[in-house]
């Protein structure tokens, strides 16, 4: 059970303090906290530390530090299950997850932690539950306008933008049902993939995996059934095969618990009646069979002059995605390069499939101490010539091959439009690193 | 309370709870265990704490305890981390006389665990990676076919990055060594020095098993020439050579040239013991040593003079023509102009034992110069899963084991500070017997042969372990009459000096207490009071630690003597 629980800005700023048992000190243990993990050695983990018979158990999560406190050996699976999904909670009352919406909604917050702790113990974290009990509204820092799109489309054109719904509409928070019910009923389906790909510097594939999360933010009143629908060619675990051709594979599957499996066997359609706010309706893993090709393969060539320190760096990037076409013309994308930090960091913003960049990069390295060479220059790279690391997004595009068919509400709520439904599916990589 | 349900729900598992010692009543709480785990509108949070309470109970049979692990089976297929993890804790406990059911549960829980290894969560990656760790000290060959998902990603924290490297080191077989130590070799040239060292260090506890590989993988480091990496470097090979002898020519010629490369004290002391060991073999280690010699002057650290003198030793015992002019010049400095005592006692020491004779220093100095049977020492053998079963899901594994001793420690001692004896609650609410039958109560202590402790803090688990160890020494029926108050019972045993560990509520058929006591020698008495639904009789189950009849008897009387006051009492 929790004694103490408070968030923490990124530099320190205490923003909200609780303590629900009385025993274990006062608000300094904030301060006290945050002096202890930045005064950590660098190979103790912060993520559970010790002062004075006071356990601290702590997550991250947008800038923000969430800390408990507990003088018992308790789980700490749970706990920090307990954390990530109070982090989700706060983010569905105020609309995003930050400094700025958590001091604007001090009321909220506190009524919120009154009824999911009760002593320290966990009442509940359902938003069905609590959306009986809290009664104060949550404060935005502007209107909220699906007028508000961050790029404007052609005059006069029809572009896909128009269609696309700006990066900020599901980030609003969820409305008690006693307000006015003017906001439109919206569901927002997120089928994210995160791509970990490890290449050595021969070119061949070290280590490939995939983590797939279909998550889902609702917007419509809770009890409205809902069918997500799968391709049908979707098996799971190596000996499964369904249809014909290679089919989409993954590993392992994990659903939420409210979850209906009835027809996921035979159509896989997944049935489920989303409270409102946020849920991970299904979480997959697949590794080192991946049946698409990798979305980046990198070509370098390092030319290194020991004698004149000169290194040259030849990168070729290659996009193996298959070409989508666009409705609409791109201007030329802005790259640029900087060296920075003791890396050197390209930057592209756009990058179309099947198009192929290379750039030479010419950096002058300081001579390393020791014997000077005999004669010869070496082309091995110097010492410390990291790997390259790509980080990248790819809108609409799953790397398991794994798409959502369909997505059909069975309960039309009385006197409101057509429910918006936005399915979007996404791949960003997580470390996909290719060594030199 | 948390939040477990509906009110019927909470008030089945008030009931079980409110009965500390579950094992007493057991009847009782078996039926309640069966509903408990039925629930089923429970969230992850009420699983968890039911999952939880579980740990207490203890099945009575086999039938029964397959029956509770069929039941709770979904648990492990849970979607939430807490739940699983639970579970999983719940079935190791409960089956701790079935390692391969133990064996099975932890194979069903791998996917779940891998997948928190991977997570997003950086917190939740480190705790699941700290909890394979503690598996892998049992089951060294479980992930091993899943070592690519340890393998450390650039932008990870350094504390992950640590428990990963730690990890590939534990489970690495024949068939992943290879691609391994390929990985752990790229860690080595990695720009943190930190993270290089720790990965030089986890290739030296991989050579024990796979010594040449990695022992070229070691030498092959040294070419490179970089300070941080050969002192390292060199320490595991002064470890390796002492545990594995077979490696010594290898080393030996990887030695040469890195003594330019090392600045730091643990390093020079490693690269030192080197030479004198072997320094037979070491073409040119008089004339390494003899650089140290000359600059032991401006050598800052003692520890590495102190190493200096007994490595100039020995080699002299091999090379005497080499070393002998230097090592008087280093035992002049040592002896005449050190400052540190320890190093000069060192020093005269050494000539002492010169003066005595070259066969006295060959005794003393020539010591083994590797010890394999050390390793199989320090390798902690496969732990057997029960002895970090308890552990499991809780902050334990986080913290490591000799970390959380000392946090134990520090806690138990803040703990017993202020010791509040444990006095029954009811005792500050006025007598509930008159004045005067308590003196005739506490006549009976002084009848001589008994003496029974005051005071007496019996834990429940210890009772409970006691009872059911031992046979019944002495039964008896008294004869009872009609209704009376427990708290009175209670505290007429207080006052005799007999604890009670646990008592029915009033009115409840059949009623039941248990009592205990210790007499001055150490002797326990362990009593249970049954007062059947007939309400006529009282039953009186005596079982003692050690046979004694007389005090047995003693006890029985004051006992019989209590009750009987009781009785009278009432009516």
């Amino acid at each position: 059970m929790i004694s103490q629980f408070f968030i923490l800005s990124s530099k320190g700023d205490p923003l909200i303090y609780k303590d629900f048992r009385g025993d274990s000190g006062g608000r300094d243990v904030a301060e006290l906290f945050y002096r202890k993990l930045t005064g950590l050695p660098g190979d103790e983990s912060p993520v559970v530390m010790h002062h004075e018979g006071r356990h601290f158990i702590h997550i991250r999560h947008s800038g923000l530090y969430l800390v408990v406190t507990t003088s018992e050996n308790v789980s700490p699976f749970g706990l920090l299950e307990l954390l990530s999904r109070l982090a989700t909670l706060l983010g569905d009352y105020c609309g995003a997850l930050g400094e700025g919406t958590i001091s604007r909604n001090v009321a909220v917050v506190y009524e919120l932690l009154d009824e999911v702790l009760d002593y320290g113990y966990v009442q509940t974290t359902s938003m069905e539950m609590l959306r009986n009990f809290i009664q104060t509204e949550a404060v935005v820092s502007k209107p909220f306008s699906l007028f508000d799109l961050s790029s404007v489309g052609l005059f006069g054109a029809e572009t896909q933008q128009s269609k696309v719904a700006p990066s900020s509409a599901a980030s609003r928070p969820i409305l008690s049902s006693r307000s006015d019910q003017s906001q439109k009923n919206e569901v927002f389906l997120d089928v994210v993939e995160r791509l970990s790909v490890l290449i050595a510097s021969n070119g061949s594939l070290l280590k490939v995996d995939v983590q797939g999360e279909i998550r889902l933010k609702s917007f419509l009143p809770s009890g409205s059934e809902m069918r997500i629908g799968l391709t049908e060619e979707f098996c799971v675990g190596k000996s499964e095969l369904r249809g014909y051709g290679p089919g989409i594979r993954v590993d392992e599957v994990s659903f939420h618990s409210s979850v209906n499996l009835d027809e996921f066997e035979s159509h896989r359609i997944i049935r489920l009646q989303p409270p409102q706010g946020e849920l991970t309706v299904m979480r997959y893993q697949l590794s080192d069979d991946l049946l698409s090709p990798l979305p980046f393969r990198l070509f370098p060539s390092v030319q290194w002059d020991r004698g004149s320190g000169r290194l040259q760096v030849y990168l070729k990037l290659r996009c193996d995605l298959p070409l989508k076409s666009l409705s609409q013309e791109l201007s030329s994308p802005e790259q640029k390069a900087e060296l920075a930090e003791g890396a050197l960091r390209w930057d592209l913003p756009r990058v179309q499939g099947g198009s192929q960049l290379s750039g030479l990069f010419q950096m002058d390295v300081p001579r390393p101490p020791g014997p000077p060479s005999h004669g010869l220059s070496t082309s091995a790279p110097p010492l410390g010539l990291g790997p390259a690391s790509l980080s990248f997004e790819l809108p609409r595009h799953t790397c398991s091959g794994l798409q959502v068919r369909f997505l059909r509400l069975a309960f039309r709520p009385c006197g409101n439009a057509n429910p918006h439904k936005w399915v979007r599916h996404l791949s960003h990589s997580d470390a996909y690193v290719i060594r030199i | 309370m948390p939040y477990l349900g509906s009110e019927d729900v909470v008030k089945e598992l008030k009931k079980a709870l409110c009965n500390p010692h579950i094992q007493a009543d057991r009847l009782r709480y078996r039926n309640v265990i069966q509903r408990v785990i039925r629930m089923s509108k429970l969230d992850q949070w009420g699983q968890a704490e039911v999952l939880n309470f579980l740990l207490r109970y203890q099945p009575r049979s086999e039938e029964e305890l397959f029956d509770i692990l069929n039941l709770l089976d979904s648990f492990l297929k849970s979607g939430s981390p807490g739940v699983v993890m639970g579970a999983t804790k719940l079935f190791l406990i409960l089956a701790k006389k079935f390692p391969h059911v133990q064996t099975d549960v932890l194979v069903r829980v791998k996917g779940p665990l891998l997948a928190a290894c991977s997570s997003e969560s950086r917190e939740l990656c480190f705790v699941a990676l700290c909890h394979v760790r503690q598996i892998l000290h049992s089951l060294p060959g479980h992930f091993s076919s899943h070592y690519k998902k340890f393998f450390c990603s650039y932008s990870e924290p350094h504390y992950i990055k640590l428990q990963k490297v730690e990890v590939l080191c534990e489970l690495v077989n024949d068939e992943n060594v290879q691609q391994v130590l390929e990985e752990l070799r790229g860690y080595c040239t990695d720009v943190s020095a930190d993270f290089a060292q720790a990965a030089i260090f986890a290739i030296g506890g991989i050579a024990r098993t796979y010594t040449d590989q990695c022992v070229q993988i070691l030498t092959e480091l040294l070419g490179l020439r970089q300070e941080h990496i050969t002192t390292v470097v060199v320490q595991t090979f002064r470890d390796l050579v002492w545990l594995c002898p077979q490696c010594t020519e290898a080393v030996c010629q990887a030695l040469p040239g890195c003594e330019e490369n090392i600045q730091d004290s643990e390093g020079k002391q490693a690269l030192i013991w080197l030479l004198g060991v072997h320094g037979e073999r070491i073409p040119n280690a008089p004339y390494v040593l003899e650089d140290f010699v000359e600059n032991v002057k401006s050598e800052t650290f003692p520890a590495v003079k102190m190493e200096l003198l007994t490595a100039l030793m020995r080699l002299f015992l091999s090379r005497p023509a080499e070393c002998q002019d230097m090592l008087g010049r280093l035992l002049y400095y040592c002896i005449e102009e050190e400052k540190d005592m320890a190093v000069r006692d060192r020093g005269l020491f050494y000539y002492r034992l010169l003066l005595v004779g070259i066969d006295e220093v060959k005794r003393i100095l020539c010591s083994p110069k590797s010890d394999p049977t050390l390793g199989l020492l320090e390798d902690p053998a496969e732990r057997p899963v029960n002895s970090w079963a308890s552990d499991f899901n809780t902050l334990v594994p986080v913290y490591g084991k000799s970390r959380w001793a000392t946090i134990s420690k520090c806690q138990g001692a803040e703990r017993c500070g202020p010791e509040l004896p444990k006095t029954p609650s009811f005792t500050a609410s006025g007598p509930l017997i008159p004045e005067e039958n308590k003196e005739r109560v506490q006549e009976l202590p002084d009848s001589g042969a008994l003496m029974l402790v005051p005071n007496l803090q019996l834990t429940a688990d210890y009772f409970e372990k006691t009872w059911l160890s031992l046979k019944v020494a002495h039964q008896q029926v008294l004869p009872w009459q009609g209704e009376f108050h427990p708290d009175t019972l209670q505290m007429a045993l207080q006052v005799v000096n007999i604890q009670t560990i646990a008592m029915s509520r009033a009115g409840a058929r059949p009623w039941k207490a248990y009592l205990s006591a210790q007499d001055d020698t150490g002797c326990l008495f362990l009593t249970e009071l049954l007062l059947t639904s007939e309400n006529s009789e009282m039953q009186i189950s005596v079982k003692q630690n050690e046979t004694r009849t007389e005090t047995l008897n003693s006890f029985i009387s004051v006992l019989e003597t209590v009750i009987g006051t009781i009785e009278e009492i009432k009516s």
